[in-house]
């Protein structure tokens, strides 16, 4: 699985959305992305990546686009594998 | 100074002369900005004459009482902007306070008790015990301030886990578990004041059960009303905590919904401290002209970060005294006061720390 799909997966597991739908996410804009659902998808996203995610980035995690510009600048998540 | 300076500073950092001069600019704008957005706040003014841009020191910025949010819908954004609204969790049968939140001032209040926590638990995330029922998060559209204060501090967690079941009894196989897992970490606990005491102080002393944490931190929010009742001092309180968990530092805080965010922290000398965000005044009762140092009087709380409700300054009904400012012996800058309690023929009021017997 390329890690752009093991990051789409994250956000089906923890809010039960298409992966299509996904991709145009952001904080809040559905029910089950609330401030738990919130933690949920980090959870999603820690376990797909072997991560922890510091609270400042946490907290910066506003959208699907915004998430992978945190991975990917801090985690060395590279989308392009 | 935006409020994106005040983020990227050290949260403890502004001493008097600076703060006064960055604070009166952040609480004059703000009164304008409510006086202009908020039609019954700028009635409030308007009936004392008092006109925003004439204020010219900080001890004039207008109060409101805290109780007006029980009395009146105070917003200063249009109704589409309104992204959340908090209501305190009060008693049955009280009133209970409404506080509107738009999308900015909710991101801030996050980064601001972010900032404020980390100076105290690093950033890194710790294994993190709810001293608390997971229920409190079942029902999201139940947004209390005992519900948000418990998810908002799961930010600051990892491998989150909740020490009382539904029925609010001590799961001592799952403490053990976690403590097992992370028992050469630090970990991070937060909770209520008196449900601490209530439900994991005193069950584990009738069950004579005591474990060994090495290194723990422990955050706790929500008066001693209760406490002072039965004649339980912070000594004391932490003293059983420890005695109960093991090796554990306390750190009471103190915030109110109305002011969510820019919380005030006490510190290893029994502090509790204004950061950078907040400010405190203390007021005589009598006739509110501002009381010395060392004066006890009803407690005003000043904070940069309400924008979408007019509740930067706020009397409260709570009676303290203002200690020192800026040379506590823990380093921190800014004032620092010690709270005494509820004023006397104050309106009965809960707060997020209520339980209630079914």
């Amino acid at each position: 699985m390329s890690n752009l799909e093991k990051y789409t997966n994250a956000f089906v597991e923890a809010f039960e959305v298409t992966p299509q739908d996904a991709t145009n996410l952001k904080y809040q804009d559905i029910k089950a992305w609330d401030s738990v659902g919130h933690m949920g998808l980090v959870s999603a996203l820690e376990d797909a990546f072997d991560i922890m995610m510091e609270t400042e980035d946490i907290i910066d995690l506003s959208s699907f686009e915004k998430g992978k510009e945190i991975l990917s600048d801090k985690y060395e998540i590279d989308f392009s594998k | 100074m935006s409020l994106d300076k005040f983020h990227e500073i050290e949260p403890y950092s502004l001493s008097k002369d600076k703060k006064e001069e960055i604070l009166f600019s952040e609480l004059k704008e703000l009164t304008q900005k409510h006086y202009e957005s908020c039609p019954q706040y700028k009635n409030i003014l308007d009936m004392q004459n008092i006109k925003p841009s004439e204020i010219t020191k900080k001890e004039n910025i207008p109060y409101i009482p805290v109780r007006l949010f029980k009395e009146y819908e105070l917003k200063s954004v249009q109704d589409d902007e309104i992204f959340k609204t908090m209501t305190s969790s009060g008693t049955s049968g009280q009133a209970v306070s409404k506080i509107f939140l738009s999308k900015e001032n909710t991101l801030s209040q996050t980064k601001t008790l972010t900032h404020i926590i980390s100076s105290f638990i690093g950033k890194q995330r710790l294994p993190l015990l709810l001293l608390d029922t997971e229920m409190v998060k079942k029902d999201r559209s139940m947004f209390s301030a005992r519900g948000a204060g418990i998810i908002g501090f799961t930010t600051f967690g990892r491998n989150t886990t909740y020490a009382l079941n539904e029925n609010m009894e001590i799961d001592i196989d799952k403490i053990e578990q976690f403590f097992t897992e992370h028992g050469n970490e630090t970990i991070l606990m937060f909770g209520y004041t008196y449900m601490i005491w209530q439900f994991v102080v005193k069950q584990l002393e009738k069950r004579n059960i005591h474990f060994n944490i090495k290194n723990g931190i422990l955050f706790h929010i929500g008066g001693w009303k209760k406490l002072k009742a039965e004649a339980v001092d912070a000594l004391e309180y932490n003293k059983r905590i420890q005695g109960v968990l093991g090796n554990v530092k306390v750190y009471n805080y103190y915030g109110m919904a109305e002011q969510l965010g820019s919380v005030f922290v006490e510190c290893e000398h029994g502090h509790m401290h204004c950061s950078n965000y907040s400010d405190v005044i203390i007021r005589n009762p009598k006739d509110f002209s501002v009381a010395e140092f060392g004066e006890k009087g009803l407690i005003q709380l000043l904070s940069v970060l309400p924008v979408s409700y007019p509740g930067h300054s706020l009397l409260t009904e709570d009676e303290g005294i203002i200690l020192g400012e800026d040379d506590c012996p823990c380093g921190r800058k800014g004032k620092y006061f010690k709270i005494l309690g509820r004023i006397k023929n104050a309106e009965i009021r809960g707060c997020s720390d209520t339980y209630e017997k079914r």
